[in-house]
């Protein structure tokens, strides 16, 4: 969370101020990636529009850089790791002739979760960084979990990694960019082997290439299946229900709301 | 590959393929070229041993597996994808047909997740959380009880399997009595319950803690120190600590190096902090002493389940903004669902806004803020991890399942490699993979 | 398939098929088809409490080749359907199928690329039984009606009648989109 929202970003989650109205979808953060449009409130675009609502134009953002101090999961105090992490994994690469700003994109701090952005090509390097430092040590790589955002032009798909440290009980995630038209990613396998599949079911679903897996084929669709299904670019596929005459149309195909 | 295997061929209807066996013809002509007895064995994808439908393929020479690999994706859902066209509470539905043998796990997950980014941790009622944590140890109970009667069918020992499927029942009438469903639930959802426990849930689960004490040695009796039942898991399914960091197993494989990771302790969620109970380890890395744990873990569950129920104190279930909770108020009707008839009337004919509301909240359902959270709890089989994202609307942007089967089942080739066929069998039951959370 | 279906109309056929009928429903060998969440129903039907040792089919078979029931239990993904069609193809003749719960008979909540939309689109179907996923009750119920048709099931000539009859009921039935009123 950013200054602009008075929470000093130094703090995740603070519940009084959250709720509150200046705090909308939309509000929430600066500077973070633009995800949305939104145009209109109510979701109906036929007919005329009368309240004057139907014109509003939105963007609706994701949480943006956050600043020193980070604080901890439980908004600073007794659990506040997050500066000690960012501390010596900026320590630990610039000892490898890395500039922690070259690699490292931008912090995020929200809700109580600490967000490396990194820069791809470097992502090899600073994930066995934070495996083999003895003051990161996260041991434990809990998968990647592919995001397709559309409208983040320039970087469309991005690969989520949570790593958890069990010497030190740290959680951090690692959220990697690719653009649709070069949908690569280097693969972690040679750093935490759990990813194997992991990364074959994101392959899968959105078509990221992770570059040096062993073996990148499909893992969940059928071998000669067209498409990488959960790209949002990729319909539900669903087929319109019939019943005694009246069709209720696909999910994809119902009017949403949001 | 080469393409012989299904040869295309014009007719007037279109393009005709003819399907031969090429590819079994090719791993025959391969083997008979490497002059031994390697041979090729597909397990699956239906195979009665296999725990679902999981196919492995086994390289064997003679008895010994010397490749092993998985094949999944046999009963892969699309349940990511469906989740997000359905709003954030329609998504409990979703969830918790991921991993059906623990349910609750994944709505807890999930609904933890929602939680977040809605920045309403602090604001769940004690009672909702008290209960969840009650339903999440005795699914725990339930899940572990399928994983032995199913690990000891594989065996081929069926009384286990009818042992434990007598006390799932006993646990699903549980489920029956304060859920309606003997499975898939969807009871948790996010801000807290779906409703209260009815009346005389609390007197059964005690009357169930006392007969499953009961029960719980005659596993001991008919397995712990059953010399076939040694014999036959013993050092089989061998993965250390190593292995285990690196291939990501968590769960009783972890545990059963001897490293006492769990989440509840750990990162506590749901106030598990507050309860007093041990996390049982083996040092033995192998099938028994998973078996050894999964049973460790039912007495500690049950001890759980005691605490819960001590603590219940009556108080609402729902978070009570009434911009996140439920708005209808449910009550037996006369023919055995649906609302209260005196919410209905009072909402239709006192306060229009508070028919809109209901309207909107139920349809549309509620906003969540832009933004993504990641929160894990200890499902039977390990580390259950939910990502969830959202883009500010009221249908979830992208949930993704860290589910701890999917995982732990790429360790089968370390575990089996080297072994004789049957342990293929044993290991793969100790892992205990559930293909709906595998494959989601 | 061998003598019985050869035997001339009348008396003695319809002894035979009631004959037959009885020894085929008290001894239906089901092929172990566990698929999701149904499939757990189904071994507990197996198990204790509800026991499926009562109506003569506790044993089910690991091969298909022993099996003439087969009940697909869950839901039916496009990577599953030429599976569960092989292993349908393997079982031997007179042989059913029971499409147990929502997603196998329809794809139920799941309407998306990656779930067949009814199992009847890979094999025929004798029994839809709904429920997500159906207490084992309903599944013995399910049970019960296969061993009713069973029983009836006609053999040789008649069985070529009755097939006649049920084609032309269903070219004369009303389309389902034409079909007007309330679910009763």
């Amino acid at each position: 969370m950013s200054d602009a929202n008075g929470a000093g970003g130094s703090d995740g989650v603070n519940p009084e101020k959250d709720l509150s109205a200046e705090n909308l979808p939309g509000q929430r953060g600066q500077g973070g990636e633009e995800i949305r449009v939104q145009r209109g409130m109510f979701g109906a675009t036929e007919g005329g529009d009368t309240s004057g609502y139907g014109g509003l134009v939105r963007s609706v953002r994701l949480p943006g850089p956050a600043a020193r101090p980070y604080g901890g999961p439980r908004g600073g105090g007794a659990y506040g790791y997050f500066d000690e992490v960012a501390d010596e994994l900026e320590g630990a690469l610039e000892e490898q002739d890395l500039l922690p700003e070259n690699a490292i994109e931008k912090t995020v701090v929200d809700r109580g979760e600490l967000t490396f952005h990194i820069e791809r090509e470097h992502l090899v390097r600073v994930a066995r960084t934070l495996r083999d430092d003895p003051a990161l040590r996260f041991e434990l790589c809990t998968g990647v979990s592919g995001v397709h955002y559309p409208n983040d032009k320039g970087r469309e798909l991005h690969a989520v990694y949570h790593l958890r440290s069990i010497t030190h009980n740290r959680l951090i995630r690692l959220e990697v960019s690719a653009p649709d038209s070069d949908p690569h990613i280097p693969s972690l396998f040679s750093v935490y082997p759990t990813n194997d599949w992991h990364e074959r079911e994101t392959y899968d679903f959105y078509g990221i290439v992770f570059d040096g897996h062993p073996a990148l084929t499909r893992i969940m669709m059928p071998d000669d299946w067209p498409g990488h299904p959960q790209r949002k670019d990729y319909p539900l596929g669903g087929i319109p229900v019939e019943y005694k005459g009246a069709q209720i149309p696909a999910p994809d195909q119902r009017r949403s709301y949001s | 590959m080469s393409t012989s295997h299904a040869s295309p061929r014009e007719t007037t209807e279109g393009t005709v393929y003819t399907v031969t066996g090429g590819d079994w013809d090719e791993v025959v002509q391969t083997a008979a070229r490497a002059d031994d007895e390697r041979i090729v064995v597909n397990m699956g994808p239906q195979h009665p041993s296999t725990h679902g439908v999981l196919r492995l393929i086994l390289e064997i020479d003679g008895e010994t597996v010397t490749e092993a690999r998985c094949g999944i994706g046999y009963l892969h859902t699309g349940i990511e994808k469906n989740l997000e066209y359905r709003t954030w509470t329609q998504g409990t539905t979703f969830v918790t047909r991921m991993d059906y043998l623990t349910s609750f796990f994944n709505e807890t997950a999930y609904c933890l997740g929602v939680e977040k980014l809605l920045g309403i941790e602090d604001q769940i009622p004690d009672r909702a959380t008290i209960i969840r944590v009650l339903l999440m140890e005795l699914n725990r109970l339930s899940s572990h009880l399928v994983c032995i009667a199913t690990g000891g069918m594989e065996l081929g020992a069926t009384t286990i399997m009818i042992y434990g499927f007598r006390d799932r029942e006993l646990i699903l009438d549980i489920y029956e009595l304060i859920t309606g469903l003997r499975m898939n639930h969807a009871y948790i959802r996010p801000g807290g319950l779906a409703q209260d426990l009815p009346p005389g849930a609390v007197d059964q689960i005690r009357e169930f803690v006392k007969k499953m004490r009961k029960n719980l040695p005659e596993y001991d009796k008919l397995a712990t120190g059953n010399p076939i039942f040694k014999a036959r898991m013993q050092d089989v399914g061998y993965l250390d600590l190593a292995g285990c960091m690196a291939l990501g197993a968590t769960g009783p494989i972890l545990r059963s190096t001897g490293l006492p990771h769990d989440l509840r302790k750990a990162q506590p969620y749901c106030g598990y902090e507050t309860y007093d109970f041990d996390i049982p380890t083996a040092d033995t890395c192998d099938s028994y002493g998973r078996f050894l744990i999964r049973l460790e873990e039912m007495r500690q569950s049950l001890r759980i389940v005691e605490q819960c129920l001590d603590r219940l104190q009556p108080g609402p279930v729902m978070v009570a903004d009434k911009k996140i909770a439920w708005p209808a108020q449910l009550a037996l009707g006369p023919d055995g669902l649906g609302n209260s008839l005196d919410h209905i009337k009072n909402i239709m004919g006192t306060s229009m806004e508070a028919l809109i509301h209901h309207f909107k909240l139920v349809t549309e359902g509620f906003r969540v803020p832009p933004g993504q959270a990641y929160t894990a709890v200890e499902s039977p089989k390990g580390e259950l991890g939910v990502h969830v994202v959202s883009d500010g609307g009221t249908r979830p942007y992208r949930v993704h399942f860290r589910d701890p089967s999917f995982t732990n089942l790429q360790a089968m080739a370390a575990m089996c490699e080297g072994g004789q066929v049957a342990d293929v069998i044993v290991a793969v039951a100790s892992i205990d993979p559930v293909m709906g959370g595998v494959d989601r | 398939m061998g003598l019985e279906e050869k035997l001339p109309s009348g008396f003695l056929l319809t002894t035979v098929e009631q004959a037959a009928g009885w020894v085929r429903k008290s001894s239906v060998f089901p092929a172990t088809f566990g698929l999701a969440c149904c499939a757990i129903e189904m071994m507990t039907t197996g198990a204790g409490r509800y026991d499926l040792a009562r109506f003569g089919m506790e044993v089910f078979r690991g091969s298909p080749r022993q099996a003439d029931l087969m009940i697909v239990a869950g839901r039916v993904s496009q990577k599953m359907a030429p599976v569960l069609r092989q292993v349908y193809d393997q079982m031997p003749n007179p042989k059913w199928v029971i499409s147990m719960g929502v997603c196998a008979s329809s794809g139920g909540m799941f309407n998306n690329y990656a779930i067949v939309q009814g199992v009847d689109h890979v094999v025929p179907v004798d029994i839809y039984l709904p429920g997500c996923p159906p207490r084992p009750e309903m599944l013995l119920d399910a049970i019960l009606k296969l061993h009713e048709k069973i029983q009836n099931s006609k053999l040789g000539v008649n069985a070529e009648e009755a097939a006649r009859e049920a084609e032309e009921a269903a070219l004369k039935a009303l389309p389902t989109i034409e079909m007007k009123g309330l679910l009763r």
